[in-house]
């Protein structure tokens, strides 16, 4: 490990000492964490899982402990959209700010520490982080048979007038049988921070959740989520993730299918300009008969933005007839920037339909100049061409708020980047 | 209206494809162009038009004064012209409705008239859709894609219709039509036909001449003019082909 990843473990670790009497819950699961964060250490891209995403420029800050309170501090605005909040200021809840449904039943984590059974600290050092560090987070559960309709969690990263926070926001979000529930994640912050949330999710049978992520944190900002979902029989898990934020990025998933007939979701577009570094990271576990998966990922990058697909399926012997598929599209926009992608299938199955591929390329030149020969300016007629390239992907998001959203976030992204081009 | 003079075009790597095309086409009139397939029809549309790739290397294209080879493609579509593709181009994950109404707003814009909302929009384009003929889906799905030849043609001349232009080149619009088809394109051209509207129709086909009737034909070959006339000339192309002319100018 490099001296500075080494430093940026030791002082990660020194928090949690400082810390340690004053955490919510398990302290044997968290020192268990500690301990394996203590040996692993922040990945570095010697680690298979981390080989295209360096944590050497998170390492390389002096990081503190978000404050208790922010006084007068200066909030980001909470992008708009209608409907029930939780909203987390710093990575605590801020009651004030949030308004709960009564279709479910909320907790926060300070009032409720438990780390679940489903997340591997032992495996994955930015969960052990998170573990040992873990204050608050949202704890989630709808009844059976509960339609819970929307809730919109919310994540703000306060203005830090030279403090460099972090944050280790724990979620649990549990759905009992046939019941339902729509998700909606919001990250956005201001100033330099790290927002390292883990979720532990469980889709009974019959249930659906869907988890649509916007990632617009600080453009200094870091970004580490991991989430785990296990889903039953029928049940559906349906996730999209829109990465925009953050100078290093990272949204990981573990999904197992664990009942027959199960469904998962996971689709994910970024669009990264300057030097950004964006990762999805998915391991899809069929462990049981007739499961789908569907991945379906858009990279569009500019400037020298880099970005980062690592996707594996995992079919264990019992998962007869897995449908799975996985498709890695990148639109190129410049010559600096780079897409990593890597499929792994793993198959234990005889009878299975597993497909994957990647597409690279640029903006196609004819539909440009077909386009512009309508009298749409260039600048207007890359974004249609962005948005089209995106589209199959932004079709799978139903949820029209969220939808509504996701549109509005990239166009934005789209006018910033066309602003600093000019 | 347009005015070509001498106008000369190579590609990248300097191949010659047009060698001093002179024409002109006055405001009000109707031109057809005829010549051997490879003889420069379609470079000729795209460089009028500002496609990339096409390097010019002498003349001048005016288009009511303006010198045209100045401009972006989208400024020469909002001065009014416009190119139907002999190949239009799919869009996929663009929805047709959105397109044109994209195209009609960006024109209105940059000529500083009024946009159009989406209900005052979709009125227009159905009516026009009717007159040509085409499915109402049409407009919901994306861009050409998956549409037949000669439904590709049509939403050419339907953009054409809701774009209004002063000059449109039409290059082989008729290929692919079926006789009804051709007729109702046809149809959709004499509907613009009047003294604010130009139009210089490519075909290989006399049949479309005969419902588009023009004032002049002219044969361009090796990227040249070689001869010009009235409608006649395209009746005497299609007894005696391209040969005899093509030899007469060498
Ligand atoms: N991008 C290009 N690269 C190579 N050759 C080209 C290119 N564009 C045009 N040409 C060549 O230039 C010549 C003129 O082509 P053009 O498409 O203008 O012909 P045309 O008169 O429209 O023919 P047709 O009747 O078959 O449509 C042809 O020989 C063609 O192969
Ligand atoms: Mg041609």
């Amino acid at each position: 490990m490099s001296a500075a990843l080494r430093t940026g473990t030791e002082s990660f670790l020194a928090r949690f000492e400082g810390l340690r009497a004053r955490l919510p819950g398990d302290l044997v699961a968290r020192q268990a964490a500690a301990e394996a964060f203590r040996s692993a250490g922040l990945p570095t891209v010697r680690d298979e899982a981390w080989k295209y995403t360096s944590l050497r420029p998170l390492a390389d800050n002096d990081f503190r402990e978000a404050l208790t309170s922010v006084e007068g501090g200066s909030l980001p605005k909470i992008p708009a959209i209608e409907g029930p909040r939780a909203v987390f200021v710093d990575g605590r809840l801020r009651e004030d700010l949030s308004s709960l449904p009564d279709t479910l039943h909320f907790t926060r984590f300070a009032n409720d520490p438990s780390f679940g059974t489903l997340s591997r600290p032992d495996q994955q050092p930015v969960v052990a982080l998170n573990t040992m560090l873990a204050e608050d987070g949202a704890v989630i559960s709808v009844a059976e048979g509960v339609d819970a309709g929307t809730l919109v969690l919310v994540s703000l990263a306060a203005e830090t007038e030279g403090r460099s926070v972090t944050f280790h926001p724990r979620h649990t979000i549990r759905l009992a049988e046939g019941a339902k529930l729509t998700v909606v994640e919001l990250s956005v912050g201001r100033g330099r921070y790290l927002h390292n949330p883990v979720f532990s999710i469980e889709v009974a049978s019959d249930a659906t959740l869907t988890h649509i992520r916007l990632q617009n944190e600080a453009m200094e900002a870091f970004h580490l989520a991991t989430i785990y979902a296990t889903v039953q029989s029928r049940g559906f898990y349906d996730a999209f993730t829109l990465t925009l934020g953050g100078q290093v990025s990272r949204a990981e998933f573990h999904a197992r299918l664990v009942g027959p007939n199960a469904t998962v979701h996971l689709n994910a577009a970024q669009l990264l300009g300057g030097k950004q570094v964006g990762d999805v990271t998915t391991v899809v576990v069929h462990d049981a008969p007739n499961c789908a998966s569907r991945q379906t990922v858009k990279n569009v990058l500019t400037d020298k933005a880099r970005g980062v697909f690592q996707g594996r399926i995992e079919v264990e012997r019992i998962a007869q007839k897995t449908d799975g598929y996985q498709m890695s599209q990148a639109l190129l926009l410049s010559p600096d920037a780079e897409i990593d992608c890597k499929p792994e299938l793993q198959i234990y199955a005889d009878d299975v339909k597993c497909s994957h591929g990647a597409t690279i390329g640029e903006l196609d030149d004819d539909q440009l100049f077909y386009l512009r020969a309508r009298g749409i300016p260039e600048q207007e007629a890359r974004s249609i061409l962005i948005r089209a390239f995106l589209d199959d992907a932004l079709q799978s998001v139903s949820h029209e708020g969220a939808h509504a959203l996701l549109e509005q976030a990239i166009d934005g992204w789209w006018q910033r980047q066309s602003a600093s081009a000019a | 209206m347009l005015e070509i003079k001498q106008l000369s075009a190579s590609l990248e790597d300097g191949k010659v494809i047009l060698n001093g095309v002179d024409l002109t086409v006055p405001s009000g009139e109707i031109h057809a162009i005829m010549g051997p397939n490879g003889s420069g029809k379609s470079t000729l549309s795209y460089v009028l038009s500002g496609r990339d790739g096409y390097e010019v290397t002498g003349g001048s294209a005016t288009f009511e004064g303006k010198d045209l080879l100045d401009m972006e493609p989208e400024e020469r579509a909002a001065a009014g012209l416009f190119l139907a593709f002999q190949y239009p181009v799919e869009l996929p994950g663009v929805g047709n409705a959105n397109f044109l109404r994209t195209a009609f707003n960006a024109q209105a814009r940059a000529r500083g008239e009024p946009e159009l909302d989406a209900v005052k929009f979709l009125r227009a384009a159905r009516e026009a859709m009717k007159r040509l003929a085409m499915p109402d889906d049409m407009l919901k799905r994306n861009v050409n894609v998956g549409f037949s030849g000669g439904e590709k043609k049509r939403n050419e001349v339907l953009q054409m219709a809701m774009l209004k232009p002063k000059l449109a080149i039409l290059d082989e619009t008729d290929s692919g039509l079926d006789i009804d088809a051709l007729k109702i394109v046809a149809d959709g051209v004499n509907a613009l036909r009047g003294p604010g509207f130009s139009a210089l129709v490519i075909t290989h086909y006399q049949r479309l001449l005969d419902y588009i009737v023009p004032d002049r034909v002219h044969v361009l070959s090796a990227g040249r003019i070689i001869r010009s006339g009235g409608p006649e000339l395209a009746k005497e192309l299609e007894a005696t082909g391209y040969a005899p002319m093509v030899a007469d100018a060498a």
